[in-house]
């Protein structure tokens, strides 16, 4: 007869990954070291690949001269525009094909069918459509951001607890209270989901747009740069594009943190 | 007759596609009086309240009320519902406030949640977050909103079944208390007979699936003179339970058939 005599082993740890600040520092920092260090020792070819020293330079000269805020002030419109302008659209419909049978079937058919475009490619026909000016850039934005808000909204809505709604039913509140104060809150979560998403989206459809056709934005700086060879402020846009998709996901952050505060 | 509201059931049937849950009811809630619906599981009591509280349209028949409302009434027929159904983005205050906000004013709505707040104990709680309470509190939570609209009628869903056995012998006392004080008519759904004989004047016993009334049970004694250990209610337990047994046994028999 097998028999167990000890004292039982702990088996309940793991799957229980948390959040470490120093080490995301830590690797970050690792990283720009290493390549500095690769660069200064001649391992990497600063031609193609600028040490970090050099971009950080090149920064401080765009910032000190100007040239960075009067790129960065216009993509910094055009993204605010074009992610706003798309987004209330967006959320509209979401909400109105989450709500409404006579809408769901036609709304959703439009959106799986457009969605899938790559909106890069839809550029060169806004430019025809809208002109060589803002209207093509904020129509590419707005476009890029509205359908995976639409996505996000009516998903948020259809997974709104029904019976938080029929509670508010049952007690007489009238439609527009029922919206208003119960399925949007319910639906805010998955909304600011996808405000991440869309904000990456909005960043990536900026830079695209100003590459094809535009005199001024961090876009047009880079392709710039890279058309004369000029790695140090190509790479100084570049850091400017990270810095901001980092800044815009810190906001979205805050706002989740405002708005959601009661998870 | 006392004031309030008469809750007639006439004839009503449902059916969920082909399937058949409810067939002739026919009842009638007396204003003032506690109505408890029992039977086994699948018998169609939830549907027979969403019925009663216009929740769900009857496949046949018809519900009707009529009697006096509460001046100040905002809701006649006000449910409590099993899972509590708060907000969880909202206050304890919140979620009462949210039925009375677009109807009162501002002071009178803060009047109302704080009166409402002090007769279910929950005024320390009034900025508390759903998450933060336990079950017992969430569901006094749902009563305080429930009694902030001054209801005639009270539909009670399963309101005690999510939670555990000695918080539901706490909050039956106290809904005991709050339905004798506030003097709704009250139509209750529960599996247990516990409660049901703790509570109803009258005990609606359905039958097993399509439920239809099998016995009206009156209990004449007043609510504040019930104790959980009388042995008069002990014996009306016993003989409900008898009724139901067999149908719950069948029942029982059916959902786990039906799971294969």
């Amino acid at each position: 007869m097998p028999r167990i005599d000890g004292p039982i082993a702990f088996r309940g740890g793991g799957f229980a990954p948390s959040d470490r600040t120093w080490a995301a520092v830590a690797t970050l920092v690792g990283v720009v070291a290493l390549w500095q260090a690769g660069a200064s020792a001649g391992v990497i070819p600063t031609l193609f690949l600028p040490a970090p020293v050099s971009i950080a330079r090149a920064l401080w000269a765009l910032t000190v001269s100007g040239e960075l805020w009067k790129n960065l002030s216009v993509s910094l419109m055009r993204l605010a525009v074009g992610w706003i302008v798309g987004t209330v659209f967006g959320i509209g419909l979401g909400l109105a094909v989450g709500l409404w049978s006579v809408l769901r079937s036609p709304g959703m058919a439009l959106v799986s069918a457009l969605f899938p475009i790559p909106k890069i490619a839809l550029v060169p026909l806004f430019i025809i459509w809208f002109g060589i000016g803002e209207g093509s850039k904020l129509v590419t934005l707005a476009f890029g951001v509205f359908f995976p808000t639409v996505i996000a909204t009516a998903g948020g809505v259809d997974n709104v607890p029904r019976g938080l709604i029929r509670m508010g039913q049952s007690f007489g509140l009238s439609h527009t209270a029922i919206i208003r104060k119960i399925v949007l809150p319910a639906a805010l979560p998955a909304i600011l989901s996808g405000f991440r998403v869309t904000s990456s989206i909005a960043i990536v459809l900026l830079v695209a747009a100003e590459m094809i056709g535009a005199e001024r934005g961090i876009g047009a700086f880079v392709l710039s740069a890279g058309n004369l060879y000029d790695t140090d402020n190509l790479l100084a846009g570049i850091v400017v594009l990270s810095v901001l998709g980092l800044l815009v996901s810190w906001v979205i952050g805050r706002l989740e943190r405002a708005l959601l505060g009661w998870r | 007759m006392t004031d309030g509201l008469r809750l007639t059931v006439d004839g009503v049937g449902h059916r969920y596609g082909g399937l058949q849950v409810l067939h002739g009811i026919s009842l009638t809630a007396e204003p003032g009086e506690v109505m408890v619906l029992v039977g086994p599981s699948g018998c169609g009591k939830s549907t027979l309240l969403g019925i009663m509280g216009g929740m769900l349209a009857p496949s046949e028949g018809a519900v009707r009320c009529a009697g006096d409302v509460p001046p100040d009434c905002l809701n006649a027929l006000t449910y409590v519902f099993q899972d509590f159904s708060l907000l969880p983005w909202r206050t304890v205050a919140g979620n009462v406030a949210l039925v009375l906000e677009d109807r009162l004013s501002r002071t009178a709505c803060a009047a109302r949640v704080a009166e409402v707040l002090a007769l279910t104990g929950l005024t320390d709680f009034a900025t508390a977050w759903p998450r933060q309470l336990s079950g017992g509190m969430r569901q006094r939570v749902g009563i305080a909103r429930a009694l902030a609209v001054r209801p005639a009628c009270l539909l009670l869903d399963e309101p005690l079944s999510a939670l555990d056995a000695q918080t539901r012998d706490l909050l039956l006392e106290e809904f005991a208390s709050l339905i004798t004080a506030a003097g709704t008519t009250t139509v209750y759904v529960t599996h247990n007979l516990a409660e049901a004989v703790r509570l109803g004047h009258q005990i609606v016993v359905l039958s097993r699936r399509p439920g239809q009334v099998r016995d009206v049970v009156r209990v004449d004694r007043p609510l504040a003179e019930r104790r959980a250990a009388d042995p008069d209610l002990m014996a009306l337990e016993q003989r409900l339970w008898r009724m139901i047994r067999d149908d719950a046994a069948v029942a029982e028999r059916e959902r786990i058939d039906a799971s294969d």
